[in-house]
Protein backbone atom coordinates (compact mmCIF):
# COMPACT_ATOMS: atom_id res chain seq x y z
CA UNK A 1 0.00 0.00 0.00
CA UNK A 2 1.39 3.53 -1.06
CA UNK A 3 -1.60 5.59 -0.06
CA UNK A 4 -3.74 6.18 2.47
CA UNK A 5 -3.87 7.80 6.21
CA UNK A 6 -0.63 7.50 7.71
CA UNK A 7 -0.64 9.31 11.04
CA UNK A 8 -3.84 10.22 13.07
CA UNK A 9 -2.85 12.16 16.25
CA UNK A 10 -3.88 12.53 19.79
CA UNK A 11 -3.72 15.31 21.89
CA UNK A 12 -2.09 14.06 25.45
CA UNK A 13 -1.32 15.84 28.39
CA UNK A 14 2.71 14.81 29.16
CA UNK A 15 4.11 12.73 26.16
CA UNK A 16 6.55 10.95 28.45
CA UNK A 17 3.73 9.81 30.13
CA UNK A 18 1.98 8.79 27.26
CA UNK A 19 5.04 7.48 25.81
CA UNK A 20 4.98 5.12 28.61
CA UNK A 21 1.30 4.13 28.59
CA UNK A 22 1.28 3.54 25.15
CA UNK A 23 4.64 1.52 25.02
CA UNK A 24 5.13 -0.14 28.42
CA UNK A 25 1.28 -1.22 28.84
CA UNK A 26 -0.48 -1.70 25.57
CA UNK A 27 2.80 -2.76 23.88
CA UNK A 28 3.10 -0.16 20.87
CA UNK A 29 6.62 0.71 19.67
CA UNK A 30 7.96 3.53 19.40
CA UNK A 31 8.14 4.86 15.68
CA UNK A 32 9.40 8.82 15.43
CA UNK A 33 10.49 10.84 18.72
CA UNK A 34 12.40 13.93 17.24
CA UNK A 35 12.43 17.25 18.69
CA UNK A 36 12.99 21.27 17.62
CA UNK A 37 13.36 23.90 20.78
CA UNK A 38 10.37 22.77 22.83
CA UNK A 39 8.28 20.95 19.80
CA UNK A 40 8.46 16.88 19.83
CA UNK A 41 7.16 14.67 17.16
CA UNK A 42 6.36 11.48 19.25
CA UNK A 43 4.35 8.68 17.06
CA UNK A 44 3.81 5.24 17.79
CA UNK A 45 2.85 1.99 16.13
CA UNK A 46 0.73 -1.07 16.52
CA UNK A 47 3.43 -4.01 16.27
CA UNK A 48 1.21 -5.63 13.65
CA UNK A 49 0.13 -1.93 12.16
CA UNK A 50 3.32 -1.23 10.13
CA UNK A 51 1.87 1.34 7.91
CA UNK A 52 -0.21 3.37 10.70
CA UNK A 53 1.54 5.40 13.21
CA UNK A 54 -0.85 6.99 16.30
CA UNK A 55 0.87 10.86 16.80
CA UNK A 56 1.25 12.23 20.56
CA UNK A 57 0.89 15.83 20.52
CA UNK A 58 0.95 18.14 23.47
CA UNK A 59 -1.35 20.76 22.83
CA UNK A 60 0.99 24.14 23.21
CA UNK A 61 3.13 26.31 21.32
CA UNK A 62 3.94 26.71 18.60
CA UNK A 63 0.88 25.47 16.60
CA UNK A 64 -1.55 26.26 19.49
CA UNK A 65 -1.41 29.72 21.82
CA UNK A 66 -1.86 29.32 25.21
CA UNK A 67 -5.64 29.83 25.93
CA UNK A 68 -6.38 27.59 22.56
CA UNK A 69 -4.17 24.98 24.59
CA UNK A 70 -5.57 25.18 27.77
CA UNK A 71 -8.96 24.47 26.06
CA UNK A 72 -7.37 21.32 24.43
CA UNK A 73 -6.00 20.26 27.57
CA UNK A 74 -9.76 20.39 29.17
CA UNK A 75 -11.69 19.10 26.49
CA UNK A 76 -9.01 15.93 26.36
CA UNK A 77 -9.33 15.76 30.60
CA UNK A 78 -13.29 15.36 30.51
CA UNK A 79 -13.21 12.71 27.91
CA UNK A 80 -14.98 14.52 25.12
CA UNK A 81 -12.10 13.48 22.52
CA UNK A 82 -13.81 11.03 19.38
CA UNK A 83 -13.91 7.49 20.36
CA UNK A 84 -10.97 5.23 19.59
CA UNK A 85 -10.85 1.59 19.05
CA UNK A 86 -8.59 -1.33 19.32
CA UNK A 87 -9.06 -4.58 17.50
CA UNK A 88 -7.80 -7.25 19.77
CA UNK A 89 -7.74 -11.31 19.00
CA UNK A 90 -9.54 -11.87 22.71
CA UNK A 91 -10.61 -8.94 24.69
CA UNK A 92 -11.00 -10.96 28.26
CA UNK A 93 -6.96 -11.97 27.80
CA UNK A 94 -6.37 -8.55 26.87
CA UNK A 95 -8.16 -7.12 29.50
CA UNK A 96 -6.76 -9.40 32.34
CA UNK A 97 -3.33 -8.42 30.94
CA UNK A 98 -3.66 -4.63 30.87
CA UNK A 99 -5.46 -4.67 34.00
CA UNK A 100 -2.82 -6.25 35.81
CA UNK A 101 -0.41 -3.51 34.09
CA UNK A 102 -2.51 -0.73 36.01
CA UNK A 103 -3.96 0.54 32.90
CA UNK A 104 -7.65 2.49 33.68
CA UNK A 105 -10.64 0.45 32.87
CA UNK A 106 -13.73 2.28 32.64
CA UNK A 107 -15.95 -0.91 31.25
CA UNK A 108 -14.66 -4.61 31.95
CA UNK A 109 -15.63 -7.14 29.51
CA UNK A 110 -19.13 -7.11 28.05
CA UNK A 111 -20.25 -9.50 25.80
CA UNK A 112 -22.85 -8.36 23.10
CA UNK A 113 -23.62 -8.22 19.75
CA UNK A 114 -20.88 -11.76 19.23
CA UNK A 115 -18.25 -10.02 20.42
CA UNK A 116 -16.32 -8.80 23.00
CA UNK A 117 -15.95 -5.31 24.25
CA UNK A 118 -14.17 -3.66 27.18
CA UNK A 119 -13.33 0.03 27.85
CA UNK A 120 -10.20 1.90 29.23
CA UNK A 121 -8.56 5.22 29.21
CA UNK A 122 -5.32 6.47 28.11
CA UNK A 123 -4.08 9.09 31.40
CA UNK A 124 -4.93 12.09 29.83
CA UNK A 125 -8.48 10.84 29.30
CA UNK A 126 -8.44 9.90 25.88
CA UNK A 127 -11.49 6.82 25.48
CA UNK A 128 -10.71 3.45 24.11
CA UNK A 129 -12.77 1.03 23.09
CA UNK A 130 -11.27 -2.45 23.55
CA UNK A 131 -13.10 -5.21 20.49
CA UNK A 132 -12.76 -8.38 20.17
CA UNK A 133 -12.34 -9.10 16.51
CA UNK A 134 -15.10 -11.15 15.09
CA UNK A 135 -14.01 -14.67 14.11
CA UNK B 1 -12.08 27.03 33.02
CA UNK B 2 -11.39 24.60 35.78
CA UNK B 3 -7.95 22.75 35.84
CA UNK B 4 -7.07 19.80 33.83
CA UNK B 5 -6.13 17.80 36.24
CA UNK B 6 -9.31 18.12 38.23
CA UNK B 7 -11.08 17.54 35.42
CA UNK B 8 -9.67 14.17 34.96
CA UNK B 9 -10.36 13.48 38.05
CA UNK B 10 -13.97 14.50 37.47
CA UNK B 11 -14.20 12.09 34.30
CA UNK B 12 -13.15 9.42 36.67
CA UNK B 13 -16.17 9.86 38.87
CA UNK B 14 -18.12 9.89 35.57
CA UNK B 15 -16.91 6.86 34.26
CA UNK B 16 -17.78 5.39 37.77
CA UNK B 17 -21.11 5.76 36.91
CA UNK B 18 -20.88 4.84 33.18
CA UNK B 19 -19.59 1.62 34.55
CA UNK B 20 -22.52 0.96 37.53
CA UNK B 21 -24.97 3.37 36.79
CA UNK B 22 -27.39 1.08 38.81
CA UNK B 23 -25.48 2.16 42.38
CA UNK B 24 -26.39 4.29 43.75
CA UNK B 25 -24.40 7.66 43.55
CA UNK B 26 -24.35 9.67 46.89
CA UNK B 27 -22.37 12.69 46.23
CA UNK B 28 -19.65 11.87 48.97
CA UNK B 29 -18.89 8.89 47.17
CA UNK B 30 -18.69 10.10 43.74
CA UNK B 31 -16.62 12.80 45.50
CA UNK B 32 -14.44 10.69 47.27
CA UNK B 33 -13.88 9.34 43.54
CA UNK B 34 -12.60 12.67 42.53
CA UNK B 35 -10.83 13.66 46.04
CA UNK B 36 -12.23 16.65 46.53
CA UNK B 37 -15.18 17.47 49.06
CA UNK B 38 -18.96 17.22 47.97
CA UNK B 39 -19.57 20.68 47.64
CA UNK B 40 -16.77 21.15 45.26
CA UNK B 41 -17.73 18.18 43.70
CA UNK B 42 -21.29 19.04 42.87
CA UNK B 43 -20.22 22.35 41.51
CA UNK B 44 -17.32 21.47 39.58
CA UNK B 45 -19.25 18.58 37.94
CA UNK B 46 -22.09 20.82 36.33
CA UNK B 47 -19.71 22.89 34.86
CA UNK B 48 -17.59 20.49 33.91
CA UNK B 49 -19.76 18.28 32.45
CA UNK B 50 -23.42 20.86 32.22
CA UNK B 51 -25.64 18.92 34.30
CA UNK B 52 -25.68 17.59 37.87
CA UNK B 53 -24.41 14.44 38.29
CA UNK B 54 -27.53 13.07 39.71
CA UNK B 55 -29.00 14.42 36.72
CA UNK B 56 -26.30 12.61 34.19
CA UNK B 57 -26.89 9.26 36.07
CA UNK B 58 -30.78 9.60 35.48
CA UNK B 59 -29.60 9.84 31.86
CA UNK B 60 -27.41 6.81 31.86
CA UNK B 61 -29.98 5.03 33.49
CA UNK B 62 -32.85 5.87 31.06
CA UNK B 63 -30.08 4.86 28.11
CA UNK B 64 -29.41 1.39 29.67
CA UNK B 65 -32.72 0.74 30.26
CA UNK B 66 -33.57 1.70 26.58
CA UNK B 67 -31.19 -0.89 25.16
CA UNK B 68 -32.40 -3.32 27.82
CA UNK B 69 -35.96 -2.99 26.39
CA UNK B 70 -34.18 -2.86 22.92
CA UNK B 71 -31.94 -5.66 22.96
CA UNK B 72 -33.18 -8.33 25.82
CA UNK B 73 -36.44 -10.05 26.46
CA UNK B 74 -36.32 -8.91 30.07
CA UNK B 75 -39.84 -8.07 31.83
CA UNK B 76 -40.27 -4.40 32.11
CA UNK B 77 -40.26 -4.84 36.28
CA UNK B 78 -36.50 -6.60 35.61
CA UNK B 79 -35.33 -3.74 33.46
CA UNK B 80 -36.35 -1.23 36.04
CA UNK B 81 -35.14 -3.19 39.07
CA UNK B 82 -31.51 -3.73 36.92
CA UNK B 83 -31.45 -0.15 35.49
CA UNK B 84 -31.25 0.75 39.63
CA UNK B 85 -35.00 2.32 40.33
CA UNK B 86 -36.49 0.88 43.36
CA UNK B 87 -40.08 0.80 42.27
CA UNK B 88 -41.55 -0.37 38.66
CA UNK B 89 -44.21 2.89 38.95
CA UNK B 90 -41.34 5.41 39.59
CA UNK B 91 -39.76 3.77 36.46
CA UNK B 92 -42.32 3.91 34.17
CA UNK B 93 -43.37 7.35 35.27
CA UNK B 94 -39.26 9.31 34.93
CA UNK B 95 -39.02 6.88 32.00
CA UNK B 96 -41.93 8.05 30.32
CA UNK B 97 -41.93 12.04 31.52
CA UNK B 98 -37.72 11.85 29.94
CA UNK B 99 -38.45 9.82 26.61
CA UNK B 100 -42.37 11.14 26.05
CA UNK B 101 -43.15 7.19 25.84
CA UNK B 102 -43.57 3.93 27.92
CA UNK B 103 -41.17 1.31 28.40
CA UNK B 104 -43.41 -0.97 26.56
CA UNK B 105 -44.00 1.42 23.54
CA UNK B 106 -40.37 2.35 23.30
CA UNK B 107 -39.20 -1.39 22.90
CA UNK B 108 -41.86 -2.19 20.41
CA UNK B 109 -40.66 0.64 18.22
CA UNK B 110 -36.81 0.60 18.72
CA UNK B 111 -36.92 -3.33 17.74
CA UNK B 112 -38.25 -2.34 14.23
CA UNK B 113 -35.53 -0.17 13.43
CA UNK B 114 -32.33 -2.18 15.13
CA UNK B 115 -31.38 -3.53 12.25
CA UNK B 116 -29.75 -0.69 10.69
CA UNK B 117 -27.23 0.32 13.36
CA UNK B 118 -25.14 -3.31 13.38
CA UNK B 119 -21.87 -1.82 12.61
CA UNK B 120 -21.50 1.04 14.95
CA UNK B 121 -20.32 -0.35 18.12
CA UNK B 122 -22.75 -0.48 20.80
CA UNK B 123 -21.84 2.08 23.32
CA UNK B 124 -22.05 4.57 20.42
CA UNK B 125 -24.77 3.61 19.18
CA UNK B 126 -26.16 4.18 22.95
CA UNK B 127 -24.91 7.41 23.17
CA UNK B 128 -26.32 8.51 20.41
CA UNK B 129 -29.37 7.89 22.19
CA UNK B 130 -28.58 9.43 25.51
CA UNK B 131 -31.84 11.43 26.37
CA UNK B 132 -30.44 15.19 26.52
CA UNK B 133 -31.80 15.84 29.62
CA UNK B 134 -31.19 19.57 30.09
CA UNK B 135 -33.95 20.74 32.43
CA UNK B 136 -34.98 18.68 35.43
CA UNK B 137 -37.59 16.09 35.08
CA UNK B 138 -39.92 17.66 37.44
CA UNK B 139 -39.45 21.31 35.62
CA UNK B 140 -40.30 18.93 32.40
CA UNK B 141 -43.19 17.41 33.86
CA UNK B 142 -44.37 20.92 34.62
CA UNK B 143 -43.97 22.43 31.27
CA UNK B 144 -45.86 19.81 29.57
CA UNK B 145 -48.71 19.80 32.09
CA UNK B 146 -48.53 23.12 31.24
CA UNK B 147 -48.46 23.95 34.74
CA UNK B 148 -48.59 27.48 36.46
CA UNK B 149 -46.90 25.96 39.86
CA UNK B 150 -44.23 27.92 41.08
CA UNK B 151 -40.83 25.76 40.27
CA UNK B 152 -39.92 23.60 42.84
CA UNK B 153 -37.23 24.51 45.09
CA UNK B 154 -35.51 21.14 45.14
CA UNK B 155 -35.44 19.07 41.72
CA UNK B 156 -36.87 15.24 42.19
CA UNK B 157 -34.58 13.11 39.92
Amino acid sequence: MTQGVQVVGLYVRDQDEALAFYVDKLGFRVHTDVRNGDYRWLTVQHPEQPSFQLGLFLPGPPVLDAATAQSVRAIVAKGAMPPLVLLVDDCRAAFARLHERGVEFTQEPVERFGSVDAGFRDPSGNGWKMIEARR
Amino acid sequence: MEDPDLLRRLLRAKDRMDAASHERWPVERLAQVSGVSPAHFARSFKQAFGVPPHRYLLTRRIERATALLRDTDLPITEVAFETGWESLGTFGRTFRDVTGENPSELRERVRAAADELGRVPACHVAAAHRPDLTIAVSEKRRLQAGGTNAPPTKEVP
